[in-house]
């Protein structure tokens, strides 16, 4: 046996995880996107953990969407394995290198969304109990009128689980997906706490939230392995400067 | 008061007063005889009027034909095997076996909750984290726990099917050939079946014998279970 199995918080391993939470529009990607490009360029070992999880798992929770086969046990115990997948082959690994591992949605969502399903709390936390804490916890706050202006219109039409249609709440998938959004953010306002979140107000600018992203982050990054890539962009910036 | 209880906080929606079945499990390790007695009790209790669900892992519509591929290829890393695992499980317990028990069936299953902590636990899975995965699940109106010795079982698989990889353990890099990695995995599968044994009640049931006594041992204590009244 490698060590058996640590469980939430005891992991001790070289790397560090930033994760980022909130809800759909809540601009949390195009931050993580920001912060990635200053880490790379600061010369850390940078890796984006995708959801692209075995196809195996992949395709059940496909088809179970698809088909409707899901109930709120299966839809969260299948969202766990696919996490678990993710977490053994595309965290743990990398921060066992010494990466900064970026994380866009955590185990957070799976908490926030499953609960709102009907999922028990306790039991939901208790199962992703494997998972790795996080070395900073993002959860970019926004008003639900907010998110809702930046979401429709640019995107296709919304999908049945997504918008929470199997809760009933509406037959309008749009009023659907808005009480459920809703009812997400309150169990994310619930977690800030629980899990010493760090809230950061998206309805500032763009510019402003990354600054106090960058600021918080590099606060966590003390000791943590650089490559000499740097030198690199800089001889490639030095290069292009002398060319001009 | 019904007679069903979940092991923990248990599903939502669902009302245990109406799930008039019984559930009972057959229990132990790879190659001691469980599908060949459910095969036997199922047309012993057909015959007398009761309706039968034989049930099994990896047998769940969402997710059983892509588990056993997993297995194949094995790629996947415990944890993740571990939860794909309980997702089978929870999808035949919400759409086979508590919608039988609602319909009066009784539900004879071949492994339940134990046999995958116990391949959980041997492969590293926290047991105090599985117990509260598995929370969910019903607590059983009886457990049969066919138990053999390590020397009978080797005995007994290499008159069947042979050593097959899962069932050695292989997958754990426990010994220089099949021989000793099956031995090895199994002792400890044992050894986490006997823990078990006082936790959740299991009846032993003495697998070693010849299979006409383990069946007749089983039907009187299956008979008592279904004669008992539940209330």
């Amino acid at each position: 046996m490698a060590g058996g199995m640590k469980m939430y918080g005891k992991h001790r391993l070289p790397g560090r995880l930033i994760i980022v939470e909130g809800i759909d529009g809540s601009g949390k990607s195009t931050q993580l996107m920001l912060l990635k490009k200053w880490l790379e360029s600061e010369g850390y070992v940078v890796y984006s953990s995708e959801w692209n999880s075995s196809a195996l798992v992949h395709n059940v929770t496909k088809r179970g969407k698809k088909k409707k086969m899901l109930t709120p046990i299966t839809f969260s115990l299948i969202h766990a394995t696919d996490f678990a997948d993710r977490t053994e082959h595309h965290i743990i690994p990398p921060l066992k290198a010494g990466a900064v591992v970026l994380a866009d949605r955590y185990i957070y969502t799976a908490f926030a969304r499953d609960v709102v399903r009907g999922v028990s709390a306790h039991w939901v936390r208790e199962l992703y109990g494997f998972a790795v804490k996080p070395t900073v916890g993002f959860y970019f706050r926004t008003p639900l009128d907010v998110a809702m202006k930046r979401i429709l219109g640019g995107r296709d039409a919304l999908k049945y689980y997504e918008a929470g249609m199997d809760l009933d709440l509406s037959d309008d998938i749009e009023e659907s997906f808005r009480v459920f959004q809703g009812r997400i953010i309150e169990e994310y306002e619930k977690m800030v706490d629980e899990f010493g979140l760090v809230a950061i107000d998206a309805t500032r600018s763009i510019e402003e939230q990354q600054a106090e992203v960058r600021r918080i982050v590099s606060d966590g990054l003390t000791g943590t392995k650089k490559t000499r890539i740097r030198r690199w962009v800089d001889l490639a910036s030095l290069a292009r400067g002398s060319q001009e | 008061m019904g007679r069903f209880s979940f092991f923990g906080e248990g599903l939502a929606g669902i009302d245990l007063d109406e799930l008039k079945g019984k559930l009972i499990v057959l229990e132990g390790t790879d190659g001691v005889g469980r599908s060949t007695h459910i095969g036997l009790l199922k047309p012993y209790l057909e015959h007398h009027g009761h309706a039968v669900l034989h049930t099994g892992m990896t047998r769940s519509a969402l997710a059983g034909k892509r588990l056993k591929q997993a297995k194949e290829g094995h790629t996947l890393g415990g944890i993740t095997m571990s939860l794909f695992y309980a997702t089978d499980f929870a999808d035949r317990l919400e759409n086979e076996i508590i919608p039988a028990l609602r319909a009066g069936f009784i539900v004879l299953t071949d492994r339940y909750i134990y046999s995958l902590m116990a391949r959980a636990i041997v492969r590293g899975s926290d047991p105090e984290w599985l117990r509260e995965v598995y929370s969910f699940a019903l607590k059983p109106d009886a457990i049969f726990y066919l138990r053999v010795k390590i020397d009978d079982l080797v005995t007994r698989v290499l008159q069947s099917s042979g050593f097959d990889y899962w069932e050695s353990g292989m997958d754990m890099h426990m010994g220089e050939d099949m021989y000793e990695s099956f031995v090895r995995y199994q002792k400890w599968l044992l050894a986490e079946f006997d823990k078990m044994v006082e936790n959740y009640g299991f009846e032993i049931v003495d697998a070693s014998r010849s299979v006409e006594e383990v069946f007749e041992d089983l039907r009187v204590r299956v008979d008592r279970v279904v004669a008992r009244n539940g209330y």
